[in-house]
């Protein structure tokens, strides 16, 4: 019998929210094991198998020294490798730090500073390894996850477009909120995935899955500055869990006073 | 032509749905309107008008009890007879050969079955996209089996336009507000005191339906006000757009700097291609299951704005966003005339409504026209 190929997942800086998405798969998950092996996940199974392995799917972002090196070992055991969510593929929420002096933070909220060891900077996983593809969202879409684990499967490209979140938004036929009442949406700039979740409740979106393709920024907030929005409040919209992505952050930084 | 009273409209959407028909039609929803079934008069926009700019659209109160008095809502018919997703290959593996089958049309719109279809409502412009889009999916070679089978079961009730929006420019395009041809039924409202509609059976189904309802034979007095509502909404017009020439004017100024200067502002986010009653683009993805025992064909929705819409082996062909900008426009007022013998625009404003950041396409007609290069155009 043809030997099925190996998974490990991997965590660093992050809320362990993307990996349960795996296990958020249920009905699926038990195909996935039928291709898979799942040699360590620790979330999932203490049996731990030892590598290397056919696929390492990698949550969360860089922020210590210790780190830094754990993902080299983590890239040589690993064929492929794939990171998965704004932690991995931008730096996270924690990557706010990277706009101030992390040293502040340390001395404001632990009582035993010295205790603590970080980087100045939460970088992405593919700042410091060759990454295989990056799978966007915070967290993830779990019927993402496992069109990239079944494409890795089959052999096959996966159908994860980086257009606009407006194109699911349009297909699934949402009044588009940005025109009709007026809050702002960051859709026309954020790569989809999500199949257009917050403007189908109403909400503009957040840019949970980071910049799409080509992404004009500038444009959207000079409109949104001629109809009296302030550059803090600008500023603040591309500030969160994609801050780090590089057009959101030269996005937010433009409007920093 | 024949004059209908209100109070017999929902007995002519009973005569559709007692031969059959799913009504569909503007209704309100989430502060816009949408197309969607409808089952009687009281689920149309009934004293509804809209506002509608670059990037703005809203819904106001009319001080009358109009079923339809708005101009274009967020939808298109085109969800109806060009989904946003259809599927067009099942395939099993069967031991080391593959067995294909593509759902009838009957099943293949995300598996809901294909209905007969009654359009409540169609405005003129929107009229003309579906018979441009006719010649698309089934008057240029190639026919598109879903179209075909939701088209031939189509009956059309057009409502000419008594309201023009701030982005309307139908006129200009010869495009409405008076429906020519292509109805079943076409309806003009005039609602005021007394609340009636003068009617135009354009088929054979049309009149059947037509004889079958309560109607007389329309006054002349009736017939004039019908015409000066419809001249209202001429008069209404947002905006205008010169066509005389545009076609050449565009093919030859491929490198106008007005092109680089709107792809500064363009999003590429691909909604005025997507609310475009017109366009017809799709991509073809393939998907399997995790066993790969099975796989899926579908198609979905998609436009000239994704760099992947112009990915061929080796890279995207329109990588700036100048050349996809280029692209939809010159194809919508240019190529298309080429393509299909009539221009791909209407006039129904929706690019203009639908843009985020408000571009307005008669706008850059404008541009073009007024810094056009002499030169180059001499030699046409
Ligand atoms: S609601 Fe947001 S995502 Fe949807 S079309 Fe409008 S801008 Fe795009
Ligand atoms: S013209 Fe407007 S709607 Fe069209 S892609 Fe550009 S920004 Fe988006
Ligand atoms: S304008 Fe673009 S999306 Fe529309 S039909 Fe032409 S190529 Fe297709
Ligand atoms: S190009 Fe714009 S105005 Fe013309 S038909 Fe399409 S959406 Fe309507």
């Amino acid at each position: 019998m043809k030997r099925t190929p190996t998974l490990a997942v991997w965590k660093f800086a992050s809320c362990d929210g993307c990996q349960l998405s795996l296990l958020d798969c249920e009905a699926e998950l038990l195909a996935v094991t039928e291709r898979l092996t799942i040699a360590n996940f620790v979330e999932a199974s203490r049996e731990v198998l030892k590598g290397p392995y056919d696929l390492s799917l990698v949550e969360g972002s860089i922020t210590t020294a210790h780190d830094a090196e754990r993902i080299h070992k983590i890239r040589r055991i690993s064929k492929t490798l794939i990171t998965i969510g704004a932690c991995a593929t931008a730096g996270g929420i924690q990557a706010l730090r990277n706009f101030k002096d992390v040293k502040e933070f340390v001395s404001i909220v632990y009582s035993t500073p010295a205790y603590i060891e970080t980087l100045s900077k939460s970088t992405p996983i593919a700042n410091h390894v060759y990454v295989d593809f990056e799978l966007h969202g915070c967290p993830i879409n779990k019927n993402q996850l496992l069109e990239v684990v079944n494409a890795y499967l089959n052999g096959r490209k996966p159908n994860i477009p980086a257009y606009s979140v407006c194109v699911e938004c349009k297909r699934r036929g949402i009044v588009c909120g940005l025109v009709a009442a007026g809050p702002p949406c960051l859709g026309p700039v954020t790569h989809a995935g999500c199949d257009a979740l917050c403007p189908s409740y109403h909400r503009g979106c957040f840019g949970c899955y980071g910049p799409k393709e080509t992404p004009n920024t500038g444009s959207l907030t000079s409109w949104w500055k001629q109809s009296g929005m302030k550059d803090d409040e600008l500023l603040r919209l591309f500030r969160n869990f994609n801050a780090y992505a590089d057009a959101f952050r030269k996005e937010s930084e433009s409007h920093e006073k | 032509m024949f004059t209908v009273d209100r109070t017999n409209v929902d007995q002519l959407f009973r005569l559709l749905q007692q031969k059959g028909y799913t009504l569909i039609g503007p209704t309100v929803r989430d502060g816009a309107l949408i197309l969607d079934a409808i089952s009687s008069a009281s689920d149309l926009p009934v004293g509804w008008t809209d506002d509608q700019g670059p990037a703005h659209y809203r819904l106001r109160r009319r001080d009358d009890a109009s079923l339809f008095g708005y101009s274009v809502g967020a939808h298109s018919w085109k969800r109806y007879l060009f989904p946003p997703a259809v599927k067009l290959v099942d395939a099993r593996r069967q031991g080391r050969s593959m067995d294909c089958t593509s759902p009838s049309p009957d099943s293949a719109s995300q598996g809901t079955p294909l209905k007969k279809y009654a359009f409540i409502g169609v405005k003129p412009c929107e009229l003309n996209a579906i018979l441009i889009q006719d010649k698309v999916f089934l008057g240029s070679g190639t026919v598109d089996p879903f179209y075909k089978a939701a088209r031939e079961r189509l009956f059309i009730v057009a409502a000419n336009c008594t309201q023009a929006s701030g982005t309307c420019f139908c006129a200009s395009m010869d495009a409405g507000p008076r429906a020519q041809r292509g109805f079943d039924l076409a309806i003009t409202e005039v609602a005021g005191k007394q609340h009636y509609f003068v009617i135009d059976a354009g088929s054979k189904k049309g009149t059947e339906i037509l004889l079958e309802l309560p109607h007389r034979k329309s006054s002349q007095q009736e017939l004039d006000e019908a015409a000066r509502r419809v001249q209202k909404a001429t008069d209404q017009m947002g905006r205008q757009l010169d066509t005389a020439g545009v076609r050449d004017l565009l093919l030859k100024n491929p490198e106008h700097p007005r092109w680089e200067e709107v792809s500064q502002r363009c999003l590429n986010c691909a909604n005025c291609t997507l609310v475009c009653p017109t366009c017809f683009c799709s991509s073809v993805e393939d998907t399997t299951d995790l066993a790969g025992k099975t796989a899926e064909r579908w198609r979905r929705w998609d436009s000239c704005f994704t760099l992947d819409f112009s990915y061929i082996h080796g890279g995207c062909i329109r990588s700036s966003g100048k050349s996809r900008f280029r692209q939809w426009m010159t194809h919508k007022l240019a190529s298309w005339n080429d393509q299909f013998g009539s221009s791909g625009c209407v006039g129904c404003g929706r690019c203009i409504t639908w843009c985020p950041v408000g571009i307005d396409i008669t706008e850059e007609v404008r541009a073009i026209r007024g810094t056009k290069r002499q030169e180059q155009l001499m030699h046409s």
